[in-house]
């Protein structure tokens, strides 16, 4: 491998062609000179006007419940309103615009199907029936009594990432077309808890979850999958859930798609078969080229996306830059993730942040010196159970034309030599 | 008994203990304080409104796709469109017979394997804006009326809790169960 002298007198290892930096170097923190993605910093500026202003007076005072900086008033979620449904569709995190692995509350991606409800806690109830022994039904505080289980884990819509599934790809960021994706600390009752007081009958083999919301959504899901790790999630992020996620409570499915995760939950109906409602048949089915359909693709596949440098960010001259982004998996662990800065040709392994946790958002990271020249940028995870993501030729044979869910094909930046930076299908 | 054979005869005891499996619990689940209170069946058969495709939770009732078109006319047809097509809304007619062209056309009748999906969807969640205000006989009607458009039914025949179930719908035999996850 080439090497040069950096400008501190290190020299870097290279892992992979066009730049790629081994890994390790950033242990050491070994990245020197890089220009900044951002716009030039103010203190050239605040020196040559004298003392800043914010420091010669009082600042307001303390809030209830505080906001960011209105200087940061830019990352918000982003979802446009389609007329005469309001309310209704999905708003998308701006995963470009953040850093490490979970979403702030007020991020979190959005997707219902008739608007966000405004339930008083009080009067909500969950009931569980059907093939039970003992039907049953539960207030809110009566869950609060429960022990209670916190995971850190992603919720991903099947949708994902469909704007990617055409020919065509979509200029916009990655927040627009990934966005459908977040993560948070969820903490509440495992549904195995619940439905043992219930006592699940034999022949109880699907859990068929409704929701409370004007849609009143409702889903099929298999009683294997509540009988492990699925939780009746109370908390999001150390609060009570947020409206958009289902406050009072949800059903989480760690890994499963988001639609099956049913938010402001009100029935659990234990049944022999599962109810074929409209979001498992008519939505959130896959179409075949031979015109076959399948069903219950429930578990999400491994997932990378690189977020910096990405469509929307120019890079401003050579040098060094950090390549960081999230990988995920429905199967469990995130075993790896490669970059690749010659679209495809060498890869090289990224840096996992720990903890690297099981159906939960993975930040990668690799340095990168950049030499100028036209690049594409590329990141390929590989989960625990050995699954890896295809690339968008390959990807694109699986399923019947215009078909766009479970879209996990690899994600390419194409950098230019002026360091702007578009989406390419490879 | 001498002491040999009493000493295997308790080992074989503890082991076949230890082997039983206990019912519903996991050393490490937490067993919660049992607060759930009994949900009486009245109570029960208010909440549910779930379907399945065998015809359970259908409620009772009877409509015809003649009864259907006029409450369609009234109450669906300004997002669904003329025969449930060019409307804003998703189509819901047509498409039969074009999922393994190329250009998929995925409607009520072309891609549904179930007819009661069709109940049990408008039941709990149409019209879009006042959700759950239609009766049993009006639901009965309008899912004759879509399924008539492209000859499911016919325009007279009488939808009702036990005829709806017995409907074939044209890709009924289309879809393959993904779960559970191979080789899992």
């Amino acid at each position: 491998m080439k090497q040069e002298k950096t400008g501190g007198g290190q020299v870097p290892e290279f892992a992979a062609a066009n730049g790629l930096i081994h890994r390790r170097e950033l242990l050491r923190g070994g990245m020197l000179a890089a220009p900044a993605l951002a716009a030039a910093p103010l203190l050239g500026a605040a020196q040559a006007a004298g003392i800043a202003p914010w420091t010669l007076q009082p600042g307001r005072p303390m809030s209830g419940y505080g906001m960011p900086s209105e200087w940061r008033r830019d990352v918000q979620r982003i979802f446009t309103l389609p007329p005469g449904r309001p309310g209704t569709g999905a708003s998308r995190t701006p995963l470009h615009q953040l850093e490490g692995t979970i979403t702030p509350n007020g991020l979190h991606f959005e997707r219902h199907h008739n608007g966000v409800p405004d339930i008083d806690p009080a009067r909500h109830e969950l009931v569980v029936h059907g093939l039970v022994e003992r039907p049953l039904v539960f207030a809110l505080d009566d869950l609060l009594r429960y022990p209670q289980q916190s995971h850190i884990r992603f919720i991903e819509c099947a949708g994902n990432s469909g704007a990617n599934a055409g020919a065509a790809p979509p200029q916009a960021t990655a927040g627009s077309i990934h966005g459908l994706v977040s993560c948070a600390q969820w903490t509440g009752v495992p549904l195995a808890v619940l439905l043992d007081e219930a006592g699940v009958k034999p022949g109880g083999a699907w859990v068929v979850a409704e929701g409370a919301d004007a849609a009143a959504m409702s889903r099929s899901v298999p009683l294997a999958k509540c009988m492990d790790d699925a939780m009746i999630a109370l908390f999001q992020n150390g609060e009570p859930l947020r409206p958009e996620q289902g406050f009072p409570m949800r059903l989480l499915l760690p890994g499963f798609q988001g639609n099956a995760s049913v938010k402001w939950l009100r029935r659990l109906y234990v049944t022999r078969t599962p109810a074929h409602t409209k979001d498992e048949t008519s939505k959130y089915s896959e179409l075949m080229a031979d015109g076959k359909a399948r069903q219950f693709m429930l578990e999400m596949e491994p997932k990378s996306v690189i977020l910096k440098p990405s469509f929307g960010m120019n890079m401003p001259a050579r040098g060094y830059y950090e390549i960081s982004g999230i990988a995920w998996s429905g199967a469990g662990r995130i075993r790896g993730v490669e970059i690749s800065a010659d679209g495809g040709r060498t890869w090289a392994a990224a840096l996992l942040e720990e903890p690297v946790l099981s159906k939960a958002l993975t930040r990668f990271r690799l340095a990168w010196r950049w030499d100028g020249s036209p690049s594409v940028l590329m990141s390929r995870a590989t989960d625990d159970k050995g699954g890896v993501q295809p690339t968008h030729a390959q990807w694109a044979t699986r399923y019947a034309p215009g078909q766009s869910y479970h879209c996990n094909a690899i994600q390419s930046w194409a950098v230019d030599a002026q360091g702007a930076i578009s989406n390419v299908h490879v | 008994m001498c002491m040999s054979d009493l000493r295997a005869v308790v080992i074989a005891g503890a082991l076949a203990l230890a082997a039983m499996p206990v019912a519903g619990q996991d050393a490490a689940m937490p067993r919660g304080p049992g607060l759930g209170r009994p949900a009486d069946a009245d109570l029960v058969r208010r909440l549910d409104i779930t379907v399945l495709p065998d015809g359970t939770g259908l409620p009772e009732g009877r409509g015809t796709a003649r009864e259907g078109k006029a409450i369609y006319e009234a109450k669906c047809l300004a997002c669904h469109g003329i025969d449930g097509r060019s409307g804003t809304m998703d189509q819901l007619t047509g498409g039969v017979g074009s999922l393994a062209s190329g250009k998929a056309v995925k409607t009520v009748n072309s891609y549904w394997p179930y007819a009661t999906t069709v109940f049990d969807y408008i039941r709990r969640a149409m019209p879009l804006l006042t959700p759950q205000t239609l009766t049993a006989d009006e639901t009965y009607a309008l899912t004759a009326y879509l399924l008539s458009i492209d000859g499911v039914v016919k325009t007279e025949e009488v939808l009702d809790r036990s005829t709806l179930p017995r409907v074939k719908m044209p890709n009924r035999e289309g879809f393959i169960s993904w779960w559970p996850v191979a080789g899992r």
